[in-house]
């Protein structure tokens, strides 16, 4: 069995890294391990995208498009951090849930 | 199996093994080490894809600066950042434990669905053609993106600037602790204060709450 040529492959293992990164957003409860989730949906949503990509390889729309994902992760990670960083501060933790200024 | 076979299942079972460890990890360390793994994993598919420039940025930008920036933030938290602390092993409300379970179930039924669908349908599997020699190269990537792609590339350029001077703005500003009352300058305030004066309680010194407070006082 040839595997990794034909689209199929590639959709089904993008798919269930991001279902895994969904997991890890939604049922843990440290910041920096949602945010790594996070960072998991984008490279798995890349993947997706140069997969298409390789389907229509006429042009390099795919790849151009991964690129620019790649440069806002680098952005929103950054800036995550800095929050994540500063939520400790205030309240010496980072447990998510403590995360309700907000409602009080 | 041929090598190109070889290194997508290599590539995958690692993707999967380390996305699985970084949700699975009780140590934030392991969960980053797990990142890296399916970033390495993810970079060997784009090989696998002809896509060798974006496999080479994914391993400068991913595993060279965000897996680095994650060990460091949780190097500066120390134990604090879950490692042998208590921080997941509080006991979830009933409310808390139903909507974890019901999204678990949720993610769970779409990738069975999606990979049922998948396994009984007849139409015939989308195999790829071969390509150009040049698709996917530094040079190919690296032209389109200056010229279909320059608006969007400078915009990026604005938006990493902005991120840069925004994640400095906010990790350097110190949770307002104490009243403010010596008036800052500008950019001090940016970077080694809070924007707003605030008084004991946390709140912006002169906002409604506070003086609702003295006024019940």
């Amino acid at each position: 069995m040839i595997l990794g040529n034909m689209l199929e492959h590639y959709t089904l293992l993008s798919g269930v890294i991001f279902s895994i990164g969904v997991v890890g957003f939604l049922v843990r409860r440290n910041v920096l391990v949602q945010l790594m989730s996070i960072e998991l949906m984008l490279n798995s949503v890349n993947l997706a995208l140069v997969a298409y990509n390789r389907l229509h390889a006429a042009n390099m729309n795919g790849q151009m498009f991964a690129f620019f994902i790649i440069a806002v992760a680098a952005a929103e990670v950054a800036v995550g951090l800095a929050i994540v960083l500063q939520f400790y501060r205030l309240r010496a933790t980072i447990n998510s849930d403590e995360a309700d200024t907000l409602r009080q | 199996m041929n090598a190109g076979s070889l290194l997508f299942f290599v590539c995958a079972v690692a993707c999967l093994v380390g996305a699985l460890s970084t949700i699975v990890a009780k140590n934030p360390i392991r969960g980053a080490v797990g990142l890296l793994t399916t970033i390495v994993g993810i970079a060997g598919l784009f090989l696998v894809l002809d896509a060798q420039f974006l496999a080479a940025i994914q391993l400068i930008v991913y595993a060279g600066a965000v897996v680095v920036l994650f060990v460091f933030v949780i190097m500066l938290l120390g134990p604090d950042a879950g490692a042998g602390t208590n921080v997941e092993h509080e006991p979830l409300e009933p409310a808390g434990r139903i909507a974890r379970g019901f999204s678990i179930g949720i993610v769970a039924l779409m990738l069975i669905g999606a990979v049922t669908l998948l396994a009984l349908s007849s139409e015939e599997p989308t195999r790829f053609v071969s390509v150009s020699a040049e698709h996917g190269t530094v040079e190919a990537v690296g032209n389109l993106l200056f010229t279909r792609g320059l608006v969007p590339f400078e915009l990026a350029t604005i938006l990493l600037i902005v991120a840069v001077v925004g994640a400095i703005a906010i990790a350097r500003t110190r949770p307002a602790k104490k009243l403010h009352t010596k008036k800052a300058s500008a950019s001090r305030r940016m970077f080694h204060g809070p924007l707003v004066p605030r008084d004991d309680t946390g709140r912006p010194a002169g906002s409604p709450s506070a003086l609702g407070k003295e006024a019940a006082e």
